[in-house]
C-alpha cells in the first residue's frame, strides 16, 4: 500500500484508499470464514509454476513490492542536490542494522568514484615517518568490527522553531546504524610513530569537497576506525568506498569519506565545517563550537505519519529506535498521553555503545486519540530532553544537536502527524 | 577546555604505542607529496602560502569564478551560502550567519576557497587569487577598504568581528546535570497540541506516485523530442552560421557556466545538464536531468533552444524562465551571449 503524506488532503484521501482496500481485505478474509478464503482454497500461480533460477539475480535488490522503502531527500532543503542530504526510511525498517542501499546520504560535492587502485592513505604532520598506504597496505593491518549509528548533527535539525516535516523519515532519518570492518586509528598513527607534541588529528577526505576535520587525540586513539566494509561488503560508493573513518558516538561529518590524509598537529584547523558550520548558535548570539558528541536520543518509527494505524482497533505493536553518542542505551520510555504517563518500552536486545537499540510496546488499541512519544536513557543517566528543555538553554537558532523528545499525533482514524505539544 | 587538553595530553602519554610493534606496513611520503595535499591552514597563519591579492583584483575574479552562486556581491544566489551581510543578526530570529558576520578565523575562508572550491573546479585557483577573493569578500562585508590587499604578512592583521563568539562545548555543565526527567505518573497536568507539522505542508511528496505520474507523460514528451529533432532539417538556417572566432571567444566565456555544465566527449550532467549539441535542441529535453517545472512545461510547449531564446535566457535567467533551477544572475555582455551561444554550436 502506497501512504503519501503531502498535505492534508492529499495524505487523507491516499490513507482513505489504503484504509478502504484494507478493509475490503478484511472483509474478504471474514467472509473466507464461511466460504473459504480463495488464496487457499483456490491454486494460486506461485505454489504451481516455477520461480527465478540461481542466475536471474547475481546481487539482489528488495523484491519491487518494497520500491516505497528507500532514501528521499527534501528539495528546498539544499541548493542542489550534489551538496545536500538525504533520508534513511526508518519509518518502514526494523531491527537495527541499516542496508547500505537505503542508509541516508551526506555529500558537499557529489558520491565520487574513486578505485581501491587509485586509492592512497597519507600519514603526514607530527609523526616520525610520515607515510603513504595503499589499499592493500590497509588490508593487511590487524582489523576490528563493531556496530555503531551514524548521525548528522542536522538530523532533526529542521524541527527547531517548530514541527515541520510529516515524517519519522525526514526528522530522524538522517541516521545509519552499521557493522563496520576496519583498522583502529591509533594502529596506523603507530606504524608512522606519533610524536609527544601532536594532540590533534586533521582527517580528510579525497573528494572535491575536501571535507576535513579535526579531532582530539583522545578520541584518535580510543575507538575510531579506518573501516572498508559495512555490513560484510565494500563501503557503497555513496558512503565512501573505498575508506571512509568512523567516529563512534561522534557527529556524522566527522566521520570523513574517502579518506586520503590523516595529519598530526598541535591545533585543531578550524576548518569551514567546524566553524561556520556544525557549531550551536544560542539565543544571545554566541555559538558552541566542538559539539562533537551525539546526546541520547529515540523516536517511535511506527506508527508514525509516513506508517499510519491500517489495521483498525486491538493489538498494536510501537515500535523505535534509541541511541546515545555517549555509551549504551539502557531504558526507552513511551507515552501514550503526551507525556503525563510512561511505561517501560522492551529493548528487543540489550543496549551496545554507540548502537541503535530497537523497542518495542505492545498495546492494545481501541482506537482513541493519542499523542505518543519515547524517551530514551542512556548508561550515563542522561534523560532525552523535551524540545522545551533543549530551547529554555539554546534558544530557537539552533540548528545541529536537536535530541529532543518527538511527539506523533495518532488519530482515531490511525493516522499520525508530527505536532508540538505543551 | 584547557582540562580537557590536559587530558588529552596524558591520554596520549598513557596511550603513547612506542612499545607497540610496527608492521612496516606503507612507505615513506615524499616531500612532493606531502606539499600536493597538505594544504590545510590554521587560525595561526600555519600553512599559509606566501603571496598577495587587492580586492579590485578579487571582484573580477569573483564574478568569474564565484559569484554565479553566490551573486556578484557575495550576496548568494537562491540557496546558495551568503558570504556577506548579517552583521549584529546573530541574537536575532534566523540570523544571516556570513564570512562577516559569524566566521571567527580569516584563515578558515583561505583554506576553504583553496581546497573545496570553486565548486565543480575545486582547486583551480592560484593562491594569489585566493588571496584576492578573500580580500573581496572582506570588502564586501565593509571589514576592509577598496584599496586592501591582503597577504601572507598582513593576514592575522585582520579582526574577524565575530573572533570571540565562540565557546566550547559546555553540554557537560549546562545540560548533562538537568536533563533528567524521569518522571512516569501523573507528570503534567494538561497537554495541548501547539503546532502542527501538516499546517506548513513542507514535507515532500511520496516519489511513488511522481514516479507513476512522470511515467504516463513520458510517451508525449517522446513525441516533443521526435518533432524537434526532425525540425532543423526544415529549418536550418539557424545552425548554419558559425563563427569560429566568436566561438573561441565564446569558450573563454563558458568558463562561467563549467562549474555546473559540462560540454565534450565523455561530458556528464553535473548541477546543470550536458550542453552538447544544445542549440537547436528541445528546452528541457535531457531525460536523465530533473528540470524546474518551468522547463519542463516548456519542452511539453515543444519550446525550443534557438539562438534568440537562448540569448533571452543567458541574459536574465530567471526572466526568462521564472523558477529555473538555474542559478546564474545572468550575462550582462551582448557580445558575451552572442560569442557563448556561438561556441555551444560547436559542441555537437
Amino acid at each position: 500500500m502506497t501512504v503519501s503524506f503531502k498535505g492534508k488532503n492529499a495524505s487523507r484521501r491516499q490513507f482513505l484508499a489504503g484504509a478502504a482496500a484494507m478493509g475490503a481485505g478484511t472483509v474478504a478474509a471474514h467472509a473466507a470464514a464461511a466460504a473459504g478464503d480463495p488464496l487457499i482454497t483456490e491454486k494460486q500461480i506461485w505454489a504451481q509454476a516455477t520461480g527465478d533460477g540461481v542466475d536471474a539475480v547475481p546481487y539482489g535488490m528488495p523484491i519491487k513490492y518494497e520500491s516505497d522503502v528507500v532514501r528521499r531527500n527534501v528539495e528546498w532543503l539544499t541548493a542542489d542536490t550534489i551538496s545536500s542530504i538525504n533520508f534513511t526510511p526508518i519509518h518502514a525498517l526494523d531491527g537495527t542494522i541499516t542496508p547500505q542501499g537505503c542508509a541516508f546520504e551526506r555529500h558537499h560535492s557529489g558520491a565520487i568514484d574513486l578505485t581501491k587502485q587509485d586509492y592512497r592513505l597519507m600519514i603526514n604532520g607530527l609523526v616520525d615517518t610520515p607515510l603513504v598506504f595503499t589499499y592493500d597496505d590497509l588490508m593487511r593491518f590487524p582489523r576490528e568490527s563493531h556496530v555503531y549509528f551514524c548521525e548528522c548533527a542536522a538530523n532533526t535539525g529542521m524541527e527547531w522553531a517548530g514541527s515541520q516535516l510529516n515524517g519519522a523519515q525526514f526528522t530522524h532519518g538522517m541516521i545509519h546504524n552499521m557493522e563496520y570492518i576496519g583498522v583502529p586509528l591509533r594502529t596506523i598513527l603507530n606504524e608512522a610513530g606519533i610524536k609527544p607534541e601532536a594532540t590533534w588529528v586533521f582527517v580528510e577526505g579525497a573528494d572535491a569537497s575536501s571535507n576535513g576535520r579535526s579531532i582530539p587525540m583522545e578520541k584518535a586513539l580510543d575507538d575510531v576506525l579506518v573501516a572498508f566494509k559495512a555490513n560484510g561488503e565494500a563501503l557503497r560508493k555513496e558512503h565512501g568506498y573505498p575508506v571512509r573513518l568512523v567516529v563512534p558516538g561522534w557527529e556524522g561529518n566527522m566521520w570523513v569519506k574517502w579518506l586520503r590524509r590523516i595529519e598530526l598537529t598541535t591545533q585543531p584547523v578550524e576548518s569551514r565545517e567546524e566553524t561556520s558550520k556544525y557549531t550551536d548558535t544560542m539565543a544571545d548570539g554566541s555559538s558552541r563550537k566542538h559539539t562533537w558528541v551525539m546526546d541520547a536520543k529515540s523516536v517511535i518509527t511506527s506508527p508514525s505519519p509516513q506508517a499510519p494505524i491500517t489495521h483498525g482497533k486491538g493489538p498494536l505493536v510501537i515500535t523505535g529506535l534509541a541511541w546515545s553518542g555517549r555509551g549504551a542505551i539502557t531504558q526507552v520510555d513511551v507515552t501514550l498521553d503526551g507525556g503525563k504517563n510512561w511505561q517501560v518500552a522492551r529493548l528487543a536486545a540489550p543496549g551496545q555503545p554507540m548502537a541503535l537499540t530497537r523497542f518495542y510496546l505492545d498495546i492494545d488499541w481501541q482506537g482513541e486519540e493519542m499523542l505518543i512519544q519515547s524517551r530514551a536513557h542512556d548508561e550515563t543517566g542522561y534523560v532525552q530532553p523535551t524540545k522545551t528543555q533543549l530551547r529554555e538553554v539554546r534558544g530557537l537558532n539552533s540548528i545541529y544537536h536537536n535530541n529532543c523528545i518527538q511527539t506523533w499525533w495518532v488519530k482515531s482514524n490511525g493516522e499520525a502527524e508530527n505536532v508540538e505539544i505543551s | 577546555m584547557s582540562k580537557f587538553l590536559n587530558t588529552v595530553i596524558a591520554a596520549t602519554l598513557l596511550a603513547s604505542p612506542v612499545a607497540a610493534e610496527k608492521l612496516g606496513l606503507g612507505r615513506a611520503a615524499l616531500p612532493e607529496e606531502i606539499a600536493a595535499w597538505d594544504l590545510d591552514i590554521s587560525p595561526d597563519g600555519t600553512g599559509l602560502p606566501v603571496g598577495s591579492g587587492n580586492v579590485l583584483d578579487g571582484e573580477e575574479i569573483f564574478a568569474e569564478a564565484c559569484a554565479m552562486c553566490h551573486g556578484d556581491f557575495a550576496e548568494g544566489v537562491d540557496n546558495w551560502p551568503k558570504l556577506a551581510g548579517g552583521m549584529d543578526t546573530l541574537n536575532h530570529d534566523d540570523p544571516l550567519k556570513t564570512v562577516g558576520s559569524y566566521w571567527p578565523y580569516l584563515s578558515t575562508a583561505y583554506d576553504y576557497i583553496r581546497r573545496s572550491m570553486p565548486f565543480g573546479n575545486a582547486q583551480s585557483l592560484t593562491d594569489d587569487e585566493v588571496y584576492a577573493i578573500v580580500a573581496y569578500i572582506l570588502y564586501s562585508n565593509d571589514l576592509v577598504d577598496e584599496d586592501f590587499e591582503l597577504s601572507n604578512e598582513n593576514f592575522l592583521d585582520v579582526e574577524m568581528p565575530n573572533a570571540d563568539g565562540f565557546f566550547f562545548d559546555n553540554r557537560a555543565e549546562t545540560e548533562y546535570a538537568v536533563f533528567n526527567d524521569t518522571c512516569m505518573t501523573n507528570c503534567k497536568d494538561s497537554v495541548e497540541i501547539t503546532m502542527r507539522a501538516a499546517v506548513l505542508d513542507v514535507t515532500p511528496q511520496e516519489e511513488g506516485t511522481e514516479l507513476s505520474e512522470q511515467t504516463q507523460q513520458a510517451p508525449a514528451q517522446d513525441t516533443t523530442v521526435v518533432e524537434v529533432a526532425a525540425e532543423p532539417e526544415t529549418a536550418p538556417v539557424a545552425v548554419a552560421a558559425f563563427d569560429a572566432d566568436m566561438a573561441a571567444s565564446g569558450e573563454k566565456v563558458f568558463k562561467k557556466c563549467k562549474a555546473c555544465h559540462q560540454v565534450g566527449d565523455g561530458a556528464k550532467n553535473k548541477t546543470g545538464p550536458i550542453l552538447n549539441g544544445i542549440v537547436g535542441m528541445a528546452i528541457g529535453a535531457n531525460a536523465d536531468f530533473k528540470y524546474s517545472k518551468t522547463l519542463s512545461a516548456m519542452n511539453a510547449d515543444g519550446m525550443i533552444w534557438d539562438e534568440a531564446n537562448l540569448a533571452a535566457f543567458l541574459e536574465k535567467p530567471k526572466d526568462f524562465a521564472k523558477g529555473t533551477k538555474m542559478s546564474f544572475a545572468g550575462l550582462k555582455k551582448e557580445d558575451d551571449i552572442k560569442n557563448i551561444i556561438e561556441y555551444l554550436k560547436s559542441q555537437q
